[in-house]
């Protein structure tokens, strides 16, 4: 008998700002698939949703003063356990909505390193379908997630049709693989040193310092490059 | 324990009058303002340095070496000083300069100013604020302690035979605080030399500026300095004082909403649950720097923000009645009783004196007669080593 395995930690991220709204319900609709392939390869998955339209004010607080507020350090904390993301947007003037794109800008540059994430937007009409690709994709790959190979894009035509129900299917997989497989945590376990960070960042969790670097030896009297030789 | 107040020296419209106050008006108001803080009771005034509209303060140590001849007992420093843009040269001249006028009332705090226009105005480039900082400290702490410096690095044109005047007074050099708020770098550095590390304070909770004192606790000991309790903390904070609580919210508020930096950003409410700002009754004040005593420990000094964001003098001036009249002396009080036996007391020139001559007596360097190249040589003091004496 094996032991039985910790759920998966899934966050939710919509900047739907109705409610319901449509972004937030293909986020759902997404996670929903997540979690039922899960329960099919007898594993589980816990939910947490991060609503950014009850976050508007403190995203918009810390883009000017850098204050984080107690609903953006939580959501930080959720995506800083998270092993896999879904990430839902509606489009405005074809881009990914402000609320949207300005929650990713405020968040430190390491906290989702590796992790696999889903990208998924909402739009009235389909003359939008790359935002996803065009856009929201540089921005998780500034961020160094690991998005996965199926973008999730509904227009107004494709609530009705049964290909949308088939790519979050195909997404959702994906997700679930790449989740499976560990790789998130196994390049941060091997590799999370070769990335840039500051301290207190990744959420506040990177705290290592390392005092064998040449700043160190500079802080410690001595000099930062070997002198010259000419 | 020193209790004090710290300016940035902006120069801000006064969101409830609209009057913007000329440079010539806001000088004469910092200088009345750091008086009034010796009155009051307050122990230490500092102010920051700046090189671009809207601050006044480009010159520290000519306002500083002012307000000294106009008081007795407060302490002057910056907030901070800086290491970055400054050669580590004229540090070393004009602070010691203070130092010498002030009869040993300074002390400095030295930071890396994150305005990156400002570096290239002095031939520098804020890609290599870090370095340079701690490069320059390395060579300011050499130009105080040795009479004849050699040296070379990166950043500066290399010193042979190089003597900082005058000495440093008593030739005790002026104590150094780094300023860091995010730095590992700076409170290694700080931690190193044995010297005070200071942390801003003022837009992140406690809990942030608790992780690098810690750090430097620790590595104050490892280098021998003391134990992690003996080290020297500084620590930042902000108030708005009024008799009752409510009248200080609305008081404050409309200069808080319009204040550089995070106006217009969170709200009053938000800010100060979420950082070290209080605004409230003297009671809540003392309440509050408590909890930082709470989270740091015994610590050496404690700055108040308190004239900034268009606040008119008067503001200022009542400012100061409460915090000297009613939160500190209750906080003093409080910080005695909770204090430990091994906690540092904090660093005058005094103590720095008595710790380097015990009762006997002090330096002081006399120079040897101009040999009629305006260069002194490898033995510029009557009782100078010659040179190699030391090694």
């Amino acid at each position: 008998m094996s032991t039985p395995k910790e759920p998966y930690r899934l966050a939710v991220v919509s900047a739907g700002t109705s409610d319901p709204s449509s972004t937030r319900m293909l986020a759902d609709r997404i996670a929903s698939r997540v979690s039922a392939l899960a329960t099919e390869r007898g594993a589980a998955v816990t939910v947490d949703v991060i609503d950014l339209r009850e976050l508007a004010s403190e995203i918009t607080t810390a883009i000017v003063s850098q204050l984080m507020g107690p609903k953006m350090t939580r959501a930080i904390e959720v995506l800083g356990r998270a092993d896999g993301v879904v990430a839902s947007a509606p489009v405005y003037k074809a881009a990914p909505s402000g609320l949207f794109s300005s929650f990713f800008h405020v968040l430190d540059n390491d906290l989702l390193i590796a992790k696999p994430v889903v990208l998924a937007a909402t739009a009235g009409t389909a003359r939008h379908a790359l935002v996803v690709d065009e856009q929201m994709r540089s921005l998780f790959a500034y961020l160094r997630t690991m998005t996965v190979p199926t973008s999730v894009f509904a227009a107004t035509e494709d609530w009705n049709a049964a290909e949308l129900g088939e790519r979050i299917g195909r997404a959702a997989i994906e997700l679930l693989l790449l989740m499976e497989s560990g790789f998130a945590e196994q390049v941060r376990s091997e590799s999370w040193k070769s990335y840039q960070h500051e301290y207190g960042s990744a959420g506040g969790t990177e705290l290592d310092i390392d005092l064998s670097s040449d700043l160190m030896r500079l802080a410690t009297g001595g000099s930062a490059k070997p002198p010259r030789r000419d | 324990m020193q209790f004090g107040i710290f300016s940035v020296s902006d120069i801000t419209r006064d969101p409830v009058s609209g009057e913007t106050p000329s440079e010539a008006e806001r000088i004469d108001a910092i200088v009345k303002i750091a008086v009034k803080a010796e009155e009051v009771g307050l122990d230490a005034f500092a102010i920051g340095e700046h090189h671009n509209p809207p601050f006044f303060s480009s010159s520290p140590t000519t306002l500083l070496a002012h307000i000294a001849a106009l008081t007795e007992r407060l302490v002057l420093t910056t907030a901070t000083t800086l290491i970055t843009t400054n050669d580590p040269v004229r540090i070393a001249e004009e602070y010691a300069m203070l130092q010498h006028l002030s009869k040993g009332r300074m002390d400095l705090m030295l930071g890396r100013g994150n305005t990156a226009p400002v570096y290239p105005w002095f031939g520098q480039d804020i890609r290599q604020g870090l370095p340079l900082a701690l490069e320059n400290y390395n060579l300011l702490h050499k130009l105080w302690r040795e009479d004849v410096v050699d040296w070379e690095g990166q950043f500066r044109t290399p010193l042979q035979g190089f003597t900082s005047t005058p000495r440093p007074l008593d030739d005790v050099p002026p104590f150094v605080w780094h300023g860091s708020i995010r730095t590992p770098e700076i409170a290694e550095q700080a931690a190193f030399y044995g010297n005070g590390y200071f942390a801003n304070h003022i837009f992140w909770p406690t809990s942030h500026s608790k992780r690098l004192i810690d750090f430097y606790r620790q590595r104050f000991e490892h280098y021998g300095h003391g134990t992690r309790k003996q080290a020297i903390v500084g620590v930042g904070g902000q108030a708005y004082i009024a008799k009752r609580s409510q009248d200080a919210v609305k008081e404050f508020r409309p200069y808080f909403d319009e204040a550089p930096v995070y106006g217009h950003g969170p709200t009053l409410e938000e800010f100060t649950q979420g950082t070290p700002l209080t605004v409230g009754s003297p009671q809540e004040v003392i309440d509050k720097t408590l909890t930082f005593h709470d989270a740091f420990g015994d610590y050496q000094r404690q700055m108040f923000l308190i004239d900034h964001a268009g606040m008119p003098l008067g503001m200022v001036l009542d400012q100061l009645e409460l915090l000297g009249g009613e939160v500190v002396p209750v906080l003093r009080k409080e910080l005695a009783a909770r204090k430990d036996p091994e906690s540092a007391e904090a660093p005058t020139h005094a103590s720095l004196v008595k710790a380097k001559y015990g009762d006997g007596p002090a330096r002081q360097p006399r120079p040897n007669a101009n040999r009629g190249d305006n260069v002194t040589g490898d033995s510029p003091y009557q009782d100078s080593a010659p040179a190699g004496a030391d090694e």
